[in-house]
């Protein structure tokens, strides 16, 4: 409960930015911040909670992204209804991901590849068909009206944007509240042990993945009505699945509050860097890469793991030095 | 209430079951002792679904279970443990509990409170909040029967519980598995703790190289020649009960 009271003060905080922030460069990045979290909380149900590690989670973003736009311009579908059949047909996408994959017991690794390559698969897919718009993209027509799902002010947009996150927040929270979740986490941390107490490890990993996939099919539709325009390298590229996975990993994988964290660390950080360096193209992934090894490497638990917010209640007694500890006691050791 | 019959199971040239057939009678504890290597763990995961039996069939509370899923059989009632112990590291051992609850109990406030309950039962109260990581292996031990009996289970199949333990923790750990017993749990025991199989259980089956070759109440079994053979070597019968003439 005090997590849950914890996250309505943030996100009524997170409500009223639009009349705090009135220009529209301040108003973009908090934008890029909260669909960052969007992302990294999507990516954070199935590869936090559930221990699955996807490389592909563009495969649901473009998913989404695409069938907004395609519906949109190909068929006059109105984008309102788009929205829900973006969800949806991420959804579809993700039973498809993870009967294939959880089905055959692929865990790990292997399941990291084969969610890189359905995102691959998909991205030549939109490459090289019609109705895609195939390699020159495709471009959603400007109508600034709140029935057309465009605004021409950011702080619509923004507001949009809370809504899906603050839906995808909530989500998280009930998975570290819920019978399914703490199934899910038991098949995370050792499915053997879970499946002889009577955990359906498959079932729970499809949920999961679906309600993984959903959210990041919003963030996709979100993306498409915020741009106006895809191409198959912006929907379907690694580079999303990258920003998916690292906001969780920077912010604290498996924890409600780490992908807001990991997604403010990240943006602030760039924006910064950008100030500092200049925009020198190709920067920003140098840092994103610098950022994981050092996140790996020295707080594998993320930023949540330093202030132990959402999950992290649990108690480890000191006097028994696990593998975790060891780095910290060589230091103490060396001074 | 659970029968197995005429199981075998073979990987490659190695045949980790032969035609073994056993029958676990309700409300009593019963065991299974064999050399290392005899195939009691893989007895067990083929009863349990982890693994499948190339030719014969497991029945449990009347019903054919063989080649169902390790779930199904768990929601039928029947829970096995690890003989390497496996907490869910990183959660707390109120968390590690409660999924076992969950299998009957849809909310989590219950399961919490249930967790806690067994908890107490088998002597973990004072350990609710800990990482179930950082628990010594008697406690992890605790927490394997704790969770199995949060799942309210009619039979409990329990692989070496009492492995690695030193004698006074297995002193403590025994009257644990007597207090299932008066609650009606039947329990099937995989033990090399020869203290244990004697004070426990009530019928004992032995396994050598994958086929049964004696049971019985456990005092007469351990005095049988063939098992003291497939512990000690063949020929050791023989000159134990020589030894034993010429003393007397």
């Amino acid at each position: 409960m005090r997590t849950l009271s914890l996250l309505a003060v943030i996100f009524a905080g997170l409500a009223v930015v639009p009349f705090v922030l009135v220009s529209d460069v301040w108003m973009n990045l908090a934008i890029l911040i909260l669909y960052s979290a969007l992302l990294g909380q999507a990516w954070n149900m199935l590869g936090g909670f559930g221990g699955q590690f996807s490389f592909g989670h563009a495969a649901f973003f473009g998913t989404g992204a695409y069938t907004v736009a395609v519906l949109q311009v190909q068929f006059g579908v109105n984008p309102w209804i788009g929205l829900v059949a973006g969800g949806l047909a991420a959804v579809v996408v993700a039973a498809i991901i993870g009967y294939s994959t959880f089905r055959y017991g692929l865990r790990g690794s292997y399941f990291a590849l084969v969610t890189l390559a359905f995102a691959e698969v998909l991205r030549i897919l939109s490459n090289s068909v019609e109705i895609t718009g195939a390699g020159v993209g495709i471009l959603i027509p400007l109508e600034q009206t709140a029935s057309n799902l465009q605004f021409a002010d950011k702080a619509s947009y923004y507001w949009i944007l809370w809504a899906m996150a603050l839906a995808a927040f909530l989500v998280a929270w009930w998975m570290g509240n819920s019978r399914f979740g703490a199934q899910l986490m038991a098949v995370r941390d050792n499915e053997d042990a879970a499946r002889a107490l009577g955990v359906r490890a498959y079932g729970v990993k499809m949920r999961a993945i679906m309600l993984s996939g959903f959210f990041s099919g919003l963030g996709g539709v979100f993306y498409a009505q915020y741009f106006l325009y895809l191409d198959p390298h912006i929907a379907y590229g690694s580079s999303i699945s990258i920003e998916s996975l690292l906001v969780p990993i920077i912010g604290g994988i498996g924890t409600l509050f780490g992908p807001l964290l990991g997604a403010v660390v990240l943006h602030g950080i760039s924006e910064v860097s950008r100030d500092l360096i200049g925009d020198v193209p190709g920067i920003s992934l140098v840092l994103y890469g610098t950022l994981l090894v050092i996140m790996v490497l020295f707080m594998p638990r993320g930023l949540a793991g330093l202030f132990a917010l959402g999950r992290g209640k649990a108690k480890k007694t000191p006097e028994k030095s696990s593998d975790k500890t060891s780095g910290a006691t060589g230091e103490a050791a060396n001074a | 209430m659970l029968e197995v019959s005429h199981i075998s199971k073979a990987f490659g040239g190695v045949r980790a079951s032969r035609d073994v057939s056993l029958v676990v009678p309700e409300g009593k504890i019963t065991s299974l002792i064999g050399p290392n290597g005899a195939g009691k763990t893989t007895l067990f995961a083929q009863i349990t679904g982890f693994l499948k039996p190339d030719s014969g069939s497991i029945r449990f509370l009347g019903q054919d279970i063989t080649g169902i899923s390790p779930e199904e059989i768990a929601e039928r009632g029947m829970i096995r443990t690890f003989q390497v112990v496996q907490p869910f590291a990183g959660q707390s051992v109120r968390e590690n509990i409660a999924v076992g609850a969950h299998l009957r109990i849809r909310s989590r406030r219950e399961a919490l409170a249930k967790a806690e309950e067994v908890a107490i039962e088998v002597g973990l109260g004072d350990r609710l909040d800990m990482d179930a990581a950082s628990l010594t292996v008697a406690g992890r031990k605790r927490l394997e029967v704790a969770r199995a009996l949060a799942t309210d289970p009619k039979l409990i199949l329990f692989d070496e519980v009492l492995a690695g333990l030193n004698p006074s923790e297995i002193r403590d750990v025994i009257p644990v598995i007597l207090k299932l017993k008066e609650r009606g749990i039947t329990i099937l025991l995989i033990e090399h703790v020869m203290q244990a199989v004697m004070s426990l259980s009530e019928y004992t089956w032995v396994l050598n190289q994958g086929a049964l070759i004696a049971e019985g109440v456990p005092k007469d079994v351990v005095s049988d020649p063939q098992v003291i053979e497939a512990y000690l070597g063949k020929g050791m019968a023989e000159r134990i009960a020589q030894r034993a003439k010429s003393n007397g």
